[in-house]
This record gives C-alpha cells, sequence and structure tokens, in this order.
C-alpha cells in the first residue's frame, strides 16, 4: 500500500520502547536480544503513509507518535479447525456415565 | 511530577508515582522493620462486605448463581472408590457485565477513582481484569488505558490476549500492546506519571475487599442449597487476589471450617519473561508462573504492599497439567452445557480429582468460571501450541510437558491435584522476606509475630528457619 491515508482514519502505530541494549537486567537472554514493541490504534491525527512517522489520538484522548503501521486493523483471532484430541472428550464421558448408571452408578475399570 | 523518562530515571521515581496513583500512603501501615498493619491496610478502604456488595450491585456484578454440577459429580462418582465421589458445585463468574470474577476486583476501584475525581482509570494487565477495569470504567464515565504485553517478537500474539484487546477497544478504552518483557511495568508508570490516572492495579485493598463478596455469596448459597457451608473450595492461583479476596469473604460468611485450596497450573520450565516461552504456554493466568512468585513473595507487585497474600489462607496448593484443564473444560461444556474459558476451569480440573477422594455427602465449590469466545479456548489455544511445533495428543497426563507436549487424558480417572510442599513454599518466602530486610535492620518482635501470621506458622518455625538462613547468609 503506497496511498496516503487521510487523517481521522482509525489506524495502528508501532514504535520501540527500548532498544535491545536498553533492556531491564533481569530479562533473559531471548528477550534481550530484541527491542521492547509498542502497538496502539487511535485516530490518524494528520495525513501519513504506512511506515512514515504519525501521530494518533487515542481512545482515551492521549496523543501518541509512532510509525503508522496499519489502516483499520483487524481482529484476526479466531478458533482454528477442531482439535482432534479433543474431539472424543464428550462422547467418551456420555458412554461412561451411561456404564456407570447402567451398573449402578459405577464404572467397573476406570 | 516529571522528569526524565529514560528506564532508570522511571523506576526510581517509582514510589512516588506509585503513591499519586494509588492515593494509598503505604509507609503509614509499617510496624516493623519488615511488619505492616495488613488488616488496617484492608478496613481503611472503608468498605466491608455489605457496602462492597452496595456498590457492585450498582453496575450489575456479582450474585452470581452457584450451579450443581450433576453430571460432573456422576462421573467423579463413576470412577472413584465405593461411597467417594463429593458433590460439585461452581459459581458462575462468567455471568458477571464482563464475563469474569475479575468485575468484582475493578469495581471497588473504578467507584474509588470516580469518587476521588481522579481523570481516569488504567490498569497494567493481559487478562480479563482490563476487560473489567474497562467495563466498569465505561459504566462510570471515566476513560480508561490498558496496558498488556500482547505478542512475541515475531509479531504473533498471544490468541487469548488478542480476545482481551478486543473485549477492552469494545468498552472503549485504549490499549498499549506491548512485547514481551517485565518493563511493560516502566511503560505503565510513563502512563500513570502522563496521564495522572488512578492505578487500578489488581494487588491494592480495593481490588481484594472486591472478591470478598465472592467468597461471601458462595459460602451462603452452599448452606442454602445443601444445608452446609462447603468442605472444600477450589480457587484458581494466580497472582493471589482470588485466594486472599475468597478466603476473606468465606470467613466473613462464618464458613471457618472450609478447607481453602489454590489450583494453578503445572508451567514448569517455561519462563515468565522469555520472548520464547511467550506463545508455549497455552494459558495466560492461573499458572505457577505466577502463583510460585507471587505465594513465595507478594510484595514483587505493582504496589509498595501487596493486599493479596494467599498464605495467610492457603490450606492446600495443587497444580493441574495444561491438558488436564483442555480436558475438564471440554467436559464441563459437553456434559453441563456450560461453554467458559479454560483458564478459569484449572480450579475445575483440580475439583475432579479431589472430589473423587472425598465422601458423597461431601460439598466440594469451584468458586469461578470465565467467558469463553475467538482466541479464548482450548482450539484456539492447542491450534497455536500445534503451530509452534507442541504436540498435542491423548494420553497419560502425566506424559504432558510444558512447551513441548500437551497430553490430554484418556479418562476422567486420570485427573491429578499434584500437591504443592507448603512447607516449601514458606521456607522460600521467609527466604525472601529476610532479603527484603533493608541493610543492617534486624528483626523486631512485631517482625516476627506478622511473619507467623504470613505464614500461618508458629513462633518457633519462623524462628528456626529465619536463624538457619541468617547461618547461611553470614
Amino acid at each position: 500500500m503506497t496511498g496516503t491515508v487521510a487523517a481521522g482514519s482509525w489506524v495502528e502505530i508501532g514504535a520501540v520502547v527500548l532498544a535491545p541494549g536498553e533492556r531491564a537486567p533481569q530479562v533473559p537472554e531471548d528477550t534481550r536480544a530484541v527491542p521492547l514493541e509498542l502497538r496502539a490504534k487511535g485516530v490518524l491525527a494528520a495525513p501519513a503513509r504506512i511506515g512514515e512517522r504519525a501521530e494518533i489520538r487515542t481512545a482515551a484522548g492521549r496523543r501518541l507518535a509512532g510509525t503508522l503501521v496499519a489502516v483499520n486493523p483487524a481482529y484476526g483471532h479466531g478458533f482454528g479447525a477442531p482439535v482432534p484430541a479433543l474431539a472424543d472428550v464428550g462422547r467418551e464421558a456420555r458412554a461412561l456415565l451411561k456404564r456407570a448408571a447402567d451398573a449402578g452408578g459405577r464404572e467397573d475399570d476406570p | 511530577m516529571s522528569g526524565a523518562t529514560g528506564y532508570a530515571a522511571v523506576m526510581a521515581r517509582r514510589a512516588a508515582i506509585m503513591r499519586a496513583s494509588v492515593g494509598i500512603d503505604y509507609d503509614r501501615y509499617r510496624t516493623g522493620a519488615l511488619a505492616f498493619d495488613y488488616e488496617r491496610l484492608l478496613a481503611d478502604t472503608g468498605y466491608g462486605i455489605e457496602s462492597a456488595r452496595a456498590v457492585q450491585a450498582a453496575t450489575g456484578v456479582g450474585a452470581t448463581p452457584l450451579l450443581e454440577l450433576h453430571h460432573l459429580t456422576a462421573l467423579v462418582r463413576a470412577v472413584a472408590a465405593p461411597g467417594k465421589g463429593a458433590r460439585l458445585f461452581l459459581k458462575d463468574e462468567a455471568r458477571n457485565p464482563s464475563g469474569s470474577f475479575k468485575d468484582r476486583r475493578a469495581s471497588l476501584s473504578v467507584h474509588e477513582a470516580k469518587r476521588r475525581g481522579y481523570p481516569g482509570v488504567a490498569a497494567a494487565t493481559s487478562g480479563n481484569y482490563g476487560a473489567a477495569v474497562a467495563s466498569q470504567a465505561a459504566k462510570l464515565g471515566l476513560p480508561c488505558i490498558v496496558v498488556q504485553e500482547a505478542f512475541d517478537s515475531r509479531g504473533i500474539a498471544q490468541p487469548e490476549i488478542a480476545e482481551k484487546t478486543r473485549a477492552c477497544e469494545a468498552y472503549g478504552a485504549e490499549v498499549i500492546r506491548l512485547s514481551v518483557g517485565p518493563e511493560l511495568f516502566y511503560v505503565f508508570l510513563r502512563v500513570l506519571e502522563e496521564t495522572g490516572f488512578f492505578n487500578a492495579s489488581l494487588y491494592t485493598p480495593y481490588s481484594i475487599v472486591g472478591i470478598e463478596t465472592l467468597g461471601y455469596e458462595l459460602a451462603l448459597q452452599a448452606l442454602d442449597a445443601c444445608g452446609r457451608f462447603p468442605d472444600v473450595v477450589i480457587a484458581t492461583h494466580a497472582g493471589g487476589g482470588n485466594v486472599t479476596g475468597t478466603a476473606r469473604g468465606l470467613r466473613g460468611a462464618g464458613a471457618t471450617e472450609t478447607e481453602i485450596v489454590a489450583a494453578s497450573v503445572d508451567l514448569a520450565g517455561l519462563h515468565m519473561a522469555s520472548d520464547r516461552d511467550f506463545n508455549r504456554k497455552s494459558f495466560t493466568t492461573g499458572h505457577t508462573g505466577f502463583s510460585m512468585p507471587f505465594t513465595t513473595w507478594p510484595d514483587r507487585a505493582d504496589v509498595p504492599r501487596n493486599a493479596a497474600r494467599p498464605l495467610r489462607y492457603l490450606d492446600r496448593f495443587v497444580t493441574v497439567t495444561q491438558g488436564e484443564v483442555f480436558y475438564a473444560t471440554e467436559l464441563l461444556a459437553q456434559l453441563e452445557g456450560l461453554e467458559r474459558g479454560p483458564a478459569g476451569n484449572t480450579s475445575l480440573a483440580a475439583a475432579l480429582a479431589i472430589a473423587r477422594e472425598l465422601d458423597r455427602d461431601r460439598v466440594v465449590v469451584v468458586q469461578e468460571t470465565e467467558y469463553t469466545g475467538a482466541g479464548k479456548h482450548p482450539i484456539a489455544q492447542l491450534n497455536l501450541a500445534q503451530s509452534l511445533g507442541i504436540e498435542v495428543r491423548r494420553g497419560d497426563p502425566r506424559e504432558n510437558r510444558p512447551g513441548e507436549r500437551i497430553v490430554i487424558p484418556e479418562r476422567p480417572g486420570q485427573i491429578a491435584a499434584r500437591a504443592v510442599d507448603l512447607d516449601r513454599v514458606r521456607r522460600s518466602y521467609l527466604r525472601h522476606a529476610l532479603e527484603s530486610l533493608p541493610e543492617g535492620a534486624v528483626l523486631e518482635a512485631a517482625d516476627y509475630a506478622f511473619l507467623v501470621e504470613e505464614t500461618r506458622s508458629s513462633r518457633a518455625y519462623v524462628e528456626e528457619i529465619v536463624h538457619g538462613l541468617q547461618g547461611t547468609r553470614g
């Protein structure tokens, strides 16, 4: 996407809060090797392009600046495909309950 | 209040920022080198159980039903020894306005923020608590900022936290999403300093008093349904607030004999501040990555004195595996028609094992549920785990290895509540307490009395361990 994003658009910005060399002393090695990054959403204050410096007004009314990373960012989380390891749990439990009920409340071979 | 915004400079202003943002001068409660007056800290909130209930009722928080789990009870009895298999009950906290018991914790904090004229509220949390604070803030007309640890260095969001981002934004909050690391606290301090917002910390006395209503309600509901207080209450255990507030509420209702069991998902081997491990946990709360450090040293929280002090209340502390919790979540949906979020079912998994060992007339209460949905679901977590190369299969839960293999039990009888050695936890607590002693300070009589209360032990026990530790330190 190369076009200019209009002011007033709902966008997401990103920023590096701490570079790898600035991380807290107690963080483990793998975390210290990468920056502490921030993402925040808000209304774009002035026209900007993706990858450029941009300022937003957040839902709480703050002004935050960073690099414009997305326009109208999607909620991408979901469920995914059913997981086979869970597929039979309910059926098995109902069958166990039925066997137990037929046997007077207790499964003989738990 | 202002100054340099670098990491060291902001952390150095931590105490002043905290004092301004929670409006509590914690130094006032100091009674010794280590000791402080815990009960007075809680009493000074000005809230008791009844006044807390009134504030909560005004926004539709609390008064959730206690449901008897007839089919799960039958399932436990089917695999228990003759005469065994306690009655299982569940406090359906998912029916709170934002879908979890965290509404109880948020309600008094946001109410206080409004009453004292703070311009807004902020919370550092990746969990249900953020949605709860955002929901309460929306109701009271205050702006809200939630700071989350949300994604790893590859940009992969933990799906449950992605859902919490969405929920907070749905309630009109600003959400600051961060990559992995404890410096989240630094970012949070900067937010508090810049905005002057109230710090709706999970660990203030308001948060704990807000949970007391949960223990109080369930005690009376069990009494009503069974003619007796619960024999056992099992709470999912992370930062310690759930256990602390629930136990205090039970006592407030007169249920002094009820056994308090804390249950956590075992995440041994995974590092909580590791970028690599972040998305390999499959749980965002209710796990040992929080419960172990917070039980052995509560004052690592984002306030100077943590009002959640679980070791004062725990009768038992148990762990369950990731696979056992997903299995229990599936059983709850399929046998009881209650589809609820996985982390809150940690205590349910433990209950299925604990009830098996108890007589049939005993009453076991699982004291919370949480809402479920996109991302916040076993399927979402297991799909993410598999995409990271974690094996997911049926089998013996003892073969579960956090970060490597998630084993879904083959039979309900395989679920186990593995005991955490509370003596070791107490010793670890006392070691941390000594380490926090200021240079040159010595323990006074008030400190010994405090440590006895903190560890629910005796003067002789504390002295023996403290002297042993001081000997090895010298």
